[in-house]
C-alpha cells in the first residue's frame, strides 16, 4: 500500500553517476544550488535544463520514474508558479481580465522559478536514487568533520542519521503488516470523516510505537555487546575513494558556472 | 462459502523499479467447509495468496470468488465489508496488531468494527479467552502485559470474535512451544468440525498439513504446483525434495521400516496414531502365526 512512495530511496544501479564517490555527488548539489541562481535569462534557464537532462540520461534512470517522484512537490511548484504570475507588476500587460491583470514580467518569473525547483528536486533525488544511505551519511560525517573542532557531535549525528534511514523501509513494511491486520478487522482507514479517520489510527500507531521501542532496545543492546562506545578511534569497513572523475565532475560545474555568467543579462 | 482463485497473478509495486511478481497463474478451489492446508519453501507466495483471500490485496491479474462476489484486479467492490467479516485472517506473528488497553477490549475491536452490539461483543470476548484457555485474571490486563504464547492467544481470539465462515491461519503456531502448538491447532480443528468453518492453513509442519487438512496445495516459486489430498501428496517423495518439502515423521518412519522388513504396510500413516494402530495390527497378526 505504501509501495509507490519511492522519494529519498535508493535504486542500485551501475551508471557514472551511481559509481561516483559520495563526497563528490554531495558537494555537486551543495554548489549546483548556488549555481542554479546565477541564471537569469532564457538562455541560461535553458542551459540548466539541458544540463540537468543529461545528468539524468547518465545516471540511467527512468524518466517516467524521476516525474513520478516529483508528484508529492508538483503542488509546490504550482503554487509558487502562481504566486509569481499573479503578484509581480511589470512589464507589459499580456492578459486583463475582469480583476485579473496579468504581466510579462510575471510569467517569465513564473516560469523561470518553476524550472529552478525542478531541476534542484531532480538534482537531489538523483543524489538519493544513486547513492546508498550509508554512503550519504558516510561522506556527511566526513565533510562535517571540521565542524568536530566546535564541538558539533558529527559521529552522533551521523550515526542518528544512518540508523533512521536503515529504518525506514522496516517501518514502511511494519506499517503496511498492521495496517492489513488491522482492515482485516474491519477498521477502515480510507474512508469515513476526519473524526473517524483519526480513531481508525490509533490502532495503528500503538502497534507501531510498540515494536519500534523494542527495535531500539535491541539494537542497543546488540550493539553494545558488541563493544560500540562512540566514534573515539573507529576505524571504516567500507572507504570512499576520490578518483579523477570526481574531481572532473566538480569541475564541470565550474564550467557550468562560467558559461551562465557569460550568457546571463 | 466456495473460494476460487482462477489464473491469479500478483505483483508487489507494479510499475515502478522495485516490482516484484509473487504469484504466476495460480488456481485454486477451496470448496466450502473443506480444511486446505498451503505448504511451499519460505518466499513461495503463501502469504500473498492469503492476503487475496479477503482482498487486502487484489490481483493484478486474474478473478478470485469468494461465496457470490468476485474481486478482479482494478474495481472498487461495494462488498468489502462483507468478505472482511466473513474472512477471518490470522496473520503471521498476530501479537503484534494488539493495541487496546484491555485484553477483552482488543478482542471486542473486530466485532464492534462490524456493528456488533457492545454488551454482545463483551460476552463473546469473555467466551473466548475461556477457549483460548486463558486465565481469566488477564481479561482486564493491557495486552502487552503478557507472555508471548499469551499474546498470540488473545490475537487469535481477537479474529474469531467475529465468527468468520472462513479461518485463514498463516502459520499460527510459528514461534510457541510444542504444548501450546498442540492446543491452539486441536482448537482450530474443533471449530474446523463444529462449526463447519472453512479453513485454510498456511504451515511450515508437515506434520499439521497431514494429520489435520483434506486437501494440500504446494506453492513453489509463486506458482501453485501441485494439489491433491494429503495420501496423493506425501506418496511421491521424489516430487517434494523438488519443492524443497519433506515428508511428515511417521510417513519418514514407515518408509524405513518397510525397507527394514521388506515388506509394504498396507497404507499410508498420515498421523503416528494411524502409524501406531497400523503397527499394532501387524505384530498382532505375526502373533497369531
Ligand atoms: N510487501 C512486499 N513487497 C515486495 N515484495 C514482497 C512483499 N511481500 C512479499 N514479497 C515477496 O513476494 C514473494 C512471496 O512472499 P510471501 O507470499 O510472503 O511468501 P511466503 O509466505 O510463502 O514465505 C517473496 O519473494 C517476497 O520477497
Ligand atoms: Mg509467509
Amino acid at each position: 500500500m505504501l509501495e509507490k512512495m519511492i522519494f529519498g530511496r535508493y535504486i542500485p544501479g551501475d551508471s557514472f553517476i551511481h559509481r561516483l564517490d559520495a563526497r563528490a555527488k554531495l558537494l555537486f548539489v551543495f554548489f549546483f544550488i548556488m549555481v542554479v541562481f546565477i541564471a537569469n535569462n532564457w538562455i541560461t534557464y535553458g542551459i540548466l535544463l539541458v544540463f540537468t537532462f543529461l545528468i539524468i540520461k547518465l545516471s540511467k534512470i527512468r524518466l517516467y520514474f524521476l516525474i513520478n517522484g516529483l508528484k508529492p512537490v508538483v503542488f509546490l511548484i504550482i503554487f509558487t508558479f502562481l504566486l509569481h504570475l499573479f503578484f509581480t507588476r511589470e512589464g507589459p500587460i499580456i492578459l486583463d481580465w475582469k480583476f485579473i491583470k496579468i504581466y510579462e514580467e510575471g510569467l517569465k518569473q513564473g516560469i523561470f522559478i518553476s524550472i529552478r525547483f525542478t531541476v534542484l528536486v531532480i538534482l537531489t533525488s538523483i543524489l538519493t536514487l544513486t547513492t546508498t544511505p550509508i554512503s550519504i551519511t558516510d561522506a556527511l560525517e566526513i565533510l562535517l568533520n571540521p565542524l568536530k573542532k566546535w564541538k558539533l557531535p558529527v559521529h552522533e549525528l551521523a550515526l542518528m542519521m544512518s540508523i533512521s534511514l536503515r529504518f525506514i523501509p522496516t517501518l514502511m513494511d511494519e506499517t503496511d503488516k498492521i495496517m492489513k491486520a488491522q482492515m482485516a478487522r474491519g477498521s477502515d482507514m480510507t474512508t469515513g470523516n476526519m473524526k473517524e479517520r483519526m480513531n481508525a489510527i490509533v490502532p495503528l500507531l500503538i502497534p507501531l510505537f510498540v515494536s519500534a521501542f523494542k527495535r531500539a532496545e535491541d539494537l542497543a543492546t546488540a550493539m553494545e555487546v558488541r563493544g560500540y562506545r562512540g566514534g573515539e578511534g573507529r576505524t571504516r569497513y567500507r572507504k570512499l575513494e576520490w578518483a579523477l572523475r570526481d574531481t572532473l565532475t566538480l569541475l564541470t560545474l565550474v564550467v557550468l558556472a562560467v558559461i551562465l555568467v557569460y550568457f546571463r543579462n | 462459502m466456495d473460494i476460487s482463485l482462477q489464473q491469479v497473478s500478483y505483483a508487489y509495486a507494479k510499475d515502478t523499479p522495485f516490482e516484484k511478481r509473487a504469484l504466476y497463474d495460480v488456481d485454486l478451489l477451496i470448496p466450502s467447509g473443506s480444511y486446505q492446508a498451503i505448504i511451499g519453501h519460505t518466499g513461495s507466495g503463501k502469504s500473498t495468496v492469503l492476503q487475496h483471500l479477503n482482498a487486502l490485496l487484489k490481483p493484478t491479474e486474474g478473478v478470485i470468488c469468494i461465496g457470490g462476489t468476485e474481486v478482479v484486479a482494478g474495481k472498487k467492490n461495494k462488498k468489502l465489508r462483507e468478505i472482511r467479516q466473513k474472512v477471518g485472517i490470522v496473520f503471521q506473528f498476530p501479537e503484534h496488531q494488539l493495541f487496546d488497553e484491555t485484553v477483552l477490549k482488543d478482542i471486542m475491536f473486530g466485532p464492534m468494527n462490524f456493528g456488533v452490539p457492545e454488551e454482545e461483543a463483551r460476552q463473546r470476548a469473555i467466551e473466548l479467552v475461556r477457549l483460548l484457555g486463558l486465565p481469566e485474571e488477564v481479561m482486564e490486563k493491557s495486552p502487552f502485559d503478557l507472555s508471548g504464547g499469551q499474546m498470540r492467544r488473545v490475537a487469535i481470539a481477537g479474529v474469531l470474535a467475529m465468527n468468520p465462515e472462513v479461518l485463514v491461519l498463516d502459520e499460527p503456531t510459528a514461534g510457541l512451544d510444542p504444548r501450546g502448538r498442540k492446543e491452539i491447532m486441536d482448537l482450530f480443528y474443533k471449530l474446523h468440525i463444529e462449526k463447519g468453518l472453512t479453513t485454510i492453513l498456511v504451515t511450515h509442519s508437515m506434520e499439521d498439513a497431514a494429520r489435520y487438512a483434506d486437501r494440500i496445495a504446494i506453492m513453489h516459486n509463486g506458482r501453485c504446483v501441485l494439489q491433491g489430498i494429503p495420501k496423493e501428496i506425501f506418496s511421491d517423495e521424489d516430487r517434494l525434495m523438488d519443492y524443497r518439502l519433506e515428508l511428515p515423521q511417521s510417513i519418514k518412519f514407515q518408509k524405513k521400516l518397510e525397507e527394514m522388513m521388506n515388506k509394504k504396510l498396507p497404507s499410508l500413516c498420515l498421523t503416528e496414531e494411524a502409524l501406531a494402530e497400523e503397527l499394532a495390527r501387524l505384530l498382532k497378526k505375526e502373533r497369531e502365526i
